[in-house]
């Protein structure tokens, strides 16, 4: 599926550089940012950067992909909790499959996600790599 | 009050080339609407993804037009695989309201019209499109994660895994609704290839067509038929749109709670269902609804299926018309499916796979990683 330029444009700063949100009241972090605290309700809430750096809590390989990510298939797909304890989902990147192990340690680089065709968009977005010491 | 079933209609599950969303709700519907001997007054339609698979929305004008039913009040309820169980909770609610005393609510899917990729596209609708849906996870890989956690977590082995498909697919063999009405063993299981590791091609339920009805009557209209199965409780439940949030990814707080509600609305306590239709769209959904609910033990539900347990001799019998694994999974339609199912066995009418004196009946409809689940209690009175 395409996405309208505006649409895209909206979600680069979540996507590319990870804005959560802080709840001035409880002090939960959620990602994507949001509007109401989903644990206390406040609406007292401001946008922060999460860190780029955590470890692998769960993995697939998605062997059979969503029409768009067609000539991408397989990749690796994973939940990350970073290390402020916030999970993410990311696609994992620079790693063979035998290589991926839960618990590793992994950090977030700006990669390209897809292709909409010759003249369409291209979608980038933070996917994780092993930690490079 | 209670509303009372009256009648139930059920296409075959499969790949009908010969037939079309609109032909398949008929079909279901019409049989339902026969074998209540009444009209209803109002429709309530299930779907998920016609708006992407058909190109087709405004389905309750859609059918109550085909059904001869022009002017009837309709409406579409969506609640990606639950949209069967809270079309139902809508239905069962119109009808306790006393608003009307006869309602049609329906289930159908068509998913056979596009190719795997574009219907794997529209699947993943059940999730956040911008923050999971954009980084290509597939709907069997956000299940796919769970799986491996469960399995890391509660040192579960694949063939333990498996065993929820292979009992379902035992009992879909006598079920003449059923799209793969054959045996498997937990080695075709594991030998089949993966969709999204760790989950295997025959650990998760078909693409499918079909479409099922249920018409449902207040006590007081129902009191002229010969109808015998009543809804004590039908409850709904959400969770975090985003299966990656959960604070804790293996408890399916949508099932606790819609489960836990659905117990204090009817009075009927666990170890009192006979039947429990599971949403085993892959056997790990299957797993955390039955923990979550309590019924099993944390960590044992996957386990204790592989030791033989759930069977149809057993109590409870869990998917005794093979669940959505053998039976299919037409997604609006599944939730429809499971109680059409209870149906049939609360009034002797399962054939083969009837068990006996089955009083209680239970379904759970998952939407989503156990983000919407829809729980109904069906009894014979």
């Amino acid at each position: 599926m395409s996405e309208s330029v505006p649409r895209y444009w909206r979600e680069i700063k979540i996507r590319e550089r990870l804005i959560g949100s802080k709840c001035e009241d409880c002090g939960r972090i959620t990602f994507p940012p949001r509007k109401v605290c989903p644990y206390c309700r406040s609406r007292k809430l401001t946008e922060v950067e999460l860190p780029k750096k955590g470890k692998l809590l769960s993995y697939s390989v998605v062997r059979k992909p969503p029409a768009e990510f067609e000539k991408y298939a397989p990749y690796v797909i994973g939940i990350i909790t970073l290390e402020n304890g916030v999970n993410v989902i990311s696609q994992l990147t620079d790693i063979d499959l035998k290589d991926v192990k839960i618990g590793m340690e992994l950090e977030g680089v700006l990669r390209k996600y897809r292709e909409e065709g010759e003249e369409g968009l291209i979608h980038y977005g933070i996917k994780f790599r092993p930690r490079i010491k | 009050m209670k509303p009372i079933v009256v009648g139930v209609g059920m296409t075959k599950v499969g790949e009908h080339w010969d037939e079309s969303l609109k032909s398949l709700a008929v079909e279901a519907s019409l049989e339902a609407i026969d074998s209540s001997g009444l009209t209803p007054e109002v429709i309530v339609f299930s779907n998920m993804m016609s708006g992407r698979l058909q190109v087709q929305d405004h389905l309750g004008t859609l059918l109550a037009d085909e059904l001869g039913l022009r002017g009837l009040p309709a409406v579409r309820v969506e609640a990606a695989c639950a949209s069967g169980g809270v079309a139902f909770h809508v239905a069962y609610n119109m009808i306790k309201s006393g608003i009307y005393k006869v309602a049609l609510v329906v289930g159908a899917e068509k998913m056979s019209d596009t190719s795997t990729e574009q219907t794997t596209t529209a699947l993943m609708t059940a999730e956040d499109r911008e923050y999971t849906g954009f980084y290509g996870a597939s709907f069997v890989s956000l299940n796919a994660l769970a799986h491996r956690l469960y399995m890391e977590k509660f040192n579960v082995s694949e063939e333990e895994m498996a065993s929820l498909a292979v009992l379902s697919h035992e009992n879909g063999v006598n079920n003449p609704f059923a799209m793969y009405r054959r045996k498997i063993s937990t080695k075709e299981v594991l030998e089949s290839p993966y969709v999204a590791d760790p989950i295997h091609l025959l650990e998760a339920a078909p693409i499918s067509d079909g479409a099922a009805a249920v018409v449902l009557a207040s006590e007081e209209v129902a009191k002229t038929k010969s109808s015998v199965v009543s809804v004590e409780a039908s409850t709904v439940a959400t969770d975090a749109i985003r299966y990656y949030e959960r604070e804790d990814l293996l408890t399916f707080e949508s099932a606790k709670k819609a489960f836990m509600n659905a117990v204090s609305a009817s009075k009927i306590e666990k170890d009192r269902i006979d039947i429990l239709e599971l949403h085993d769209a892959f056997t790990i959904v299957g797993y955390l609804t039955l923990e979550s609910a309590g019924i099993a033990e944390r960590g044992k539900a996957a386990k204790l299926v592989a030791s033989n347990k759930f069977t149809l001799s057993d109590k409870p019998a869990v998917n005794t018309m093979g669940g959505l694994k053998s039976r299919g999974h037409p997604i609006g339609a599944t939730g429809l499916y499971q109680i059409s199912e209870l149906y049939l066995q609360l009034t002797n009418n399962a054939g083969k796979n009837q068990v006996d004196n089955a009083k209680i009946g239970v379904a759970f409809n998952v939407g989503g990683v156990g983000t919407t689940t829809s729980v109904s209690v069906l009894k014979r009175r």
